[in-house]
């Protein structure tokens, strides 16, 4: 028994959902970050899926990158979180507004 | 597999600057701190370099690695607009990160690592490339912004700037992983030849359509995606700024207007509506809310605001439905023109923000030109020019962008467009002449004498010069620039 | 060899703008003046033999100097047209402007800015001469912009003034209203003809149906309007004169804001074929030269005066041009030139006499004191006043004359009765400065002395040409004047007509006896009766007080506009915060994921109607501002928001709807 496409296309698309709500709704930054990994691994749902059933190899060479991509943005982006905590001994992202108006 | 030798060498520019970036990185803990500088001339050096080479190679249009990557004219053009705003951009740093005591020879490295980011984005025929480019050029760029680390704004506007990019992202990553479900490739043409026969009406084509337009319209800072660019030019050094607000805005336009004209040329009257729309609320909100800045860097971020809508008036012209090919490329060069005039001026003024240092710090709160032109005459006049020239005056060559782009759009029948880009080009002459008041009108307190230096070194001063060169130079004479651009747009 | 003299005009002043711009800091003030008044001279010379050749030959020409802008279609060189009403204007910019350029030596004399002021000078000339000499509209634009940018400078040159700076602010922003139309009149001058250049579109403009050509012409109107300071954009001008007063002279009075009169003529075969543009432009000028000099009646500062009477007199021009009189306006503008920077002068030596003085109720009795500055004085009061055979009369008289022949009866009204307050005003300005008791400072008094001869020299010569410049054209209709710009001037269309002398001489004498008697009751009220006027003024205080306030218009225009704006701001803004604040916490609050997408697809209808209602009223900066909250999940649910407000345009534009 296969498992629809449409099965795997509504997946990520709650994934995606969960992640977006998470970034706008959380207000630690590594949540925050978490959240944006969820958006990107919904996507890789969405590569992988519609390469199997396109039987085409594209998406999932697509996902080895977009992994990899996400690695290093993930690297860089606790660098700066760390920074950040050392500035301002906190992570809640309702503490950082110095830059408005 | 191997690699053939030929598509090597059609992205030997890439190459090289790489390899000059991974030498910077390797290089930099072993040189004495006193030869640093020699890091940043080679730098510049290898710009050069790769300047002729793209410039030898601007007729050329090859694809490489199996179509991946494609080098056209249009790439070309972006190219050498790219590297010349990276040369001056490095000229101006080797100044400013002494003051700012931030001198570290890997900023240095990662301005080539996202200048590669940049040449890849414009030169990519795939979705693929065109997200590697993308995600290069930012994440060089989130550092960056946080480069004065012990600076709470700059690690704010890093951290701001990583958050929001990364989201925008992964918005434009689903779109780009529906795409691929839509057309089973993430070819530019094939996608192109899939949307056009599955046409407009598709819901899955719309909603990719439009995850595409929201993560570019982040990268452009078009409203209603631009709430980090104020933030964020704010609190980057200054020389980021001006490397953000010029060479990432050309990039991701250079990319936008391929993904667009090029992988969905079929859909025009889909996304042409929604351009629209965002260029009269990016005119408007840019040109308003510069009004009541006083930060001059801030003031010059919503001014970059206002100059990507300019810029999407020649997307709208280009996505007419119907327009006849002749206006729609006009519509093209005139953003390819616009840009590069844009960059002439836009790194100008914020060199001159860069080097008007008040009591050590860098003279951004407008208060700090406090009657500039009585004691430095010289910056204050280039100052100037630049204000004039983004306020669209003649005979500067702010003006000829505009005079382009709104001819484009009375020549494609959208008059009130362009009426409404006067009305708005004529509502910021009010904040940039605002600093000209400041700097020619106003008398500077006794200690602001005293306290306000200019840090002008030979290399600012050939930043400084350049610009004002550009400038002026076409603002008199545009016709090789525009010649260049018309031969170099987008075949339709 | 001519077109070597046409391009080396405005080259001149360029060189000295580039010399004293970058070098006036090496050499001496005395140098630099030298420079900046020989380069104009050096032009005017050029202007004169350009002008005899033009005399010899009467053909007109154009001299290209490269090709500036091209693609496509659009061809626009940096070129240059010779023809009559080229030369006419050119020996006016440079011979009048040669003339204040040697006064502001004497005058600006010590100024720390004094390099700076003359840098900005020749600039102005550089960009007026483009403006009058260009052979498209790109550029007459680039002139026209930047004389605008000149005037800017001029107006905030003193640093220490906030007025200064705010008068020059205005001055710019007003300017660019009505550039913005004069752009837009050109891109549909390009829209229609594919060419920009003035032969090439003269050529075609029959071809214009009457809709276009009103819509062109409208356009250039406005932007004539806010350059020649005409009703509704008029306020700039009075504010202008903070700047130093050859500023006054040279911008305000005799080149700059004559542009737009020279616009229209230049332009005059497209207004010809829109009738109703052409009206417009004729009533514009009508109610303005009444409606500025009843202001003038009032006014206080010596250089006020002189404003409203610029911009009165700048409304003759006009009304002129709606007639179709078009030679007339010209040889007004001409004459104007001549005694109103006469007048700006000399009140600008009667200001550096006094120390700075510029409140006429604090002069009084000067005639005795500096007799040179006053009889030139007069000499210009006589002139504008229309006091026969000085310039002003022949001019006034001209354009006055055709209103009546051509039965632009209530035209004609309004310049008579604007004559007659031309005439009062600017004898009561003459009589309350240099007649009746000294209510001079007694230090001020003290120090009272003549200007130097760099001063007065200048005026002497403007004097002379204000006595003698009107025989240019005499005998009127048929004079020299008007056969050299015949070519140039004539309207499309008009039929030769014929006058009788009678009505000719009736006329002239109902002109004469309105100056007569203009001076007249200022010399009643001045001179022989001094308390009859402050009588007059306490027994009608409303009008008193409505004229002295120059009819509330600034006032006005702050309610009107600038208030409520402000108001709308303040109730954006409160409106922004709630909207925003409460969605986003209730996106917060939405942490079932389901319940979640329901809400959304539900109320993204309403969340984004709202929305654009928010967006599309909130105009106001301020407010905008307020949305850059410093937080990042607030951009963040910008960009959703954004996201799904653009799925809206995209429905509704794909539905048909217009969101427009």
């Amino acid at each position: 028994m296969t498992v629809p496409m449409s099965y795997y296309l509504v997946l990520s698309g709650l994934v995606f959902l969960i992640g977006l709500v998470g970034v706008l709704t959380r207000r630690n930054i590594i949540i925050i970050l978490l959240s944006i990994e969820l958006m990107l691994n919904a996507t890789n749902i969405n590569f992988v899926a519609f390469s199997a059933y396109l039987g085409n190899v594209a998406g999932q060479v697509f996902v080895f990158f977009a992994l990899t991509v996400a690695a290093a943005e993930v690297a860089v982006g606790l660098a700066i979180i760390i920074a950040l905590y050392r500035h301002q001994s906190s992570i809640n992202v309702d503490d950082f507004r110095l830059l408005r108006w | 597999m191997t690699l053939p030798l030929a598509d090597l060498l059609t992205i030997l520019p890439e190459l090289l600057i790489v390899g000059a970036a991974c030498l910077l990185l390797v290089l930099d803990p072993v040189m004495p701190p006193a030869k640093k500088s020699l890091l940043a001339w080679m730098s510049l050096g290898t710009l050069v370099l790769c300047f002729f080479i793209s410039a030898s190679s601007m007729n050329d249009r090859v694809f490489a690695f199996s179509d991946l990557v494609v080098v056209d004219p249009y790439a070309s053009f972006w190219k050498l607009l790219l590297y010349l705003v990276s040369a001056l951009t490095i000229l101006l740093s080797m100044t400013y990160l002494k003051e700012e005591r931030i001198d570290l020879a890997e900023y240095y490295g990662f301005i080539l690592l996202s200048l590669v980011g940049m040449m890849v984005m414009v030169s990519a025929a795939d979705l693929l490339t065109i997200y590697l480019g993308i995600e290069l050029m930012s994440i060089s760029l989130y550092i960056m912004v946080g480069f004065k680390r012990f600076e709470g704004k700059s690690i704010e506007a890093s951290a701001k700037y990583f958050i929001l990019g990364a989201f925008s992202s992964g918005i434009l990553l689903y779109g780009i992983s529906l795409l691929y479900g839509i057309g089973g490739s993430t070819r530019l043409s094939e996608i192109s030849a899939v949307v056009t026969s599955r046409g407009g009406d598709d819901p899955l084509v719309l909603i990719a359509l439009m995850l595409v337009i929201v993560g570019f319209g982040f990268k452009v800072a078009a409203v209603p995606f631009h709430m980090w660019t104020p933030d964020v030019y704010h609190g980057a050094p200054t020389s980021v700024t001006a490397f953000m607000a010029v060479a990432s805005k050309a990039a991701s336009f250079g990319a936008l207007l391929r993904v667009l004209l090029e992988g969905f040329g079929g859909v025009k009257p889909n996304w042409n509506g929604i351009i629209f729309a965002m260029c009269l609320v990016t005119l408007g909100f840019g040109n308003l809310v510069a009004i009541v800045q006083t930060n001059i860097k801030r003031m010059l971020a919503y001014s970059s605001i206002a100059h990507a809508g300019y810029a999407l008036i020649g997307l709208v012209v280009a996505g007419q439905a119907g327009a006849e090919s002749a206006v729609a490329s006009q519509g093209v060069s005139s953003i390819m023109l616009y840009l590069a005039i844009y960059s002439f001026m836009t790194v100008g003024a914020f060199a001159i923000v860069a080097i008007v240092r008040r009591s050590g710090v860098e003279g951004e709160e407008l208060e700090d030109f406090t009657g500039l032109a009585k004691r430095h005459k010289g910056a204050a006049f280039l100052m100037m020019v630049f204000m004039v020239s983004l306020a669209g005056i003649p005979p500067t060559a702010g003006f000829i962008g505009k005079f382009y782009l709104f001819m484009a759009a009375v020549n494609a029948g959208l008059t009130w467009l362009a009426v409404i880009g006067l009305i708005f080009a004529a509502v910021s002459a009010f904040y940039y002449l605002r600093v000209v008041m400041v700097m020619y009108m106003r008398e500077p307190s006794a200690s602001q004498e005293s306290e306000t230096r200019l840090a002008l070194t030979p290399a600012t001063a050939i930043v400084l010069a350049c610009a004002i060169a550009g400038v002026v130079f076409l603002g008199l004479y545009p016709a090789p620039l525009v010649s260049v651009t018309q031969s170099a747009v987008l075949p339709f | 060899m001519m077109e070597l003299l046409v391009i080396l005009i405005p080259v001149f002043p360029l060189v000295a703008v580039l010399l004293n711009g970058l070098l006036g800091h090496r050499y001496s003030h005395d140098l630099a003046g030298r420079i900046a008044f020989g380069a104009v001279g050096l032009s005017f010379v050029c202007a004169l033999m350009v002008f005899g050749h033009m005399l010899t030959t009467g053909a007109a020409y154009e001299v290209i100097a490269y090709s500036w802008i091209f693609g496509g279609e659009l061809m626009v060189n940096l070129g240059f047209l010779i023809d009559p009403l080229t030369t006419i204007m050119l020996l006016v910019v440079t011979g009048v402007g040669f003339l204040i350029h040697v006064y502001s030596v004497g005058y600006m004399h010590g100024e720390e800015g004094f390099t700076r002021f003359f840098t900005y000078m020749n600039l102005f000339m550089v960009s007026m001469l483009l403006l009058v000499m260009g052979n498209n509209y790109l550029v007459l634009f680039i002139g026209w912009e930047g004389v605008g940018l000149c005037s800017y400078l001029l107006i905030g040159y003193y640093f220490d003034k906030v007025s200064a700076a705010k008068a020059a602010s205005k001055a710019f922003v007003v300017n660019r209203i009505g550039d913005a139309g004069f752009l837009m009149a050109i891109f549909l001058v390009f829209a229609n003809f594919q060419t920009l250049d003035y032969t090439k579109v003269f050529e075609q403009v029959g071809q214009l149906s009457t809709g276009t050509a009103t819509a062109i012409a409208l356009c250039l109107l406005v932007g004539a309007v806010g350059k020649s300071a005409q009703i509704p954009l008029y306020t700039w001008l009075p504010d202008a004169m903070e700047g130093p007063t050859p500023v006054s002279a040279l911008i305000h009075a005799a080149t700059m804001v004559t542009a737009g009169v020279y616009m229209v003529v230049r332009n005059h075969a497209i207004f010809d074929m829109a009738p109703m543009a052409l009206t417009t432009v004729g009533w514009i000028g009508g109610i303005t030269a009444l409606f500025a000099a009843s202001i003038g009646l009032v006014q206080n500062d010596i250089k006020r005066v002189l404003a409203y009477s610029t911009v009165s007199q700048l409304g003759y021009m006009f009304l002129a041009c709606g007639i179709g009189a078009y030679t007339a306006a010209i040889f007004h503008l001409m004459t104007h030139a001549f005694f109103k920077a006469l007048l700006f002068l000399s009140a600008g030596a009667v200001i550096h006499s006094l120390g700075g003085e510029q409140d006429i109720r604090k002069m009084g009795g000067l005639h005795s004191k500096i007799p040179m500055t006053y009889k030139v004085f007069l000499v210009g009061t006589l002139a504008i006043a229309g006091i026969p055979p000085l310039a002003g009369f022949w001019s006034k008289d001209e354009i006055m004359a055709h209103a009546f022949i051509h039965a632009h009866y209530g035209l004609y009204l309004l310049a008579a009765i604007g004559a007659f307050l031309t005439a009062f005003y600017m004898f009561r300005l003459t009589y309350v400065t240099f007649y009746g008791q000294s209510r001079m400072d007694p230090d001020v008094e003290h120090h009272v002395h003549e200007s130097p001869g760099i001063m007065m020299k200048p005026l002497l010569v403007l004097a002379g040409l204000s006595v003698v410049g009107g025989f240019v054209g005499f005998p009127p209709e048929h004079g020299w004047f008007h056969g050299y710009l015949a070519k140039v001037a004539t309207p499309v269309g008009a039929l030769p007509h014929v006058v009788s002398l009678s009505l000719l001489l009736g006329l002239m004498s109902v002109a004469i006896a309105i100056a007569l008697g203009g001076w007249g009751l200022a010399h009643y009220l001045y001179a022989v009766r001094p308390q009859a006027a402050d009588d007059l003024a306490t027994r009608v205080p409303g009008i008193y007080a409505t004229l002295l306030n120059k009819y509330y218009v600034d006032e006005g225009y702050d309610r009107i506009i600038v208030e409520p704006c402000k108001r709308l701001g303040l109730i954006w803004d409160w409106l922004d915060r709630q909207i925003i604040d409460r969605c986003v916490r209730g996106i917060g609050h939405m942490t079932d994921v389901s319940a979640c997408w329901i809400t959304w697809t539900e109320k993204h209808v309403v969340y984004a109607g709202l929305n654009v209602i928010g967006y599309g009223n909130h105009l106001i900066a301020w407010s905008w501002r307020k949305l850059q909250t410093g937080m990042v999940h607030h951009y963040a649910a910008v960009i959703v928001v954004g996201f799904f407000l653009l799925v809206h345009v995209l429905l509704l534009w794909l539905t048909g709807a217009s969101i427009l």
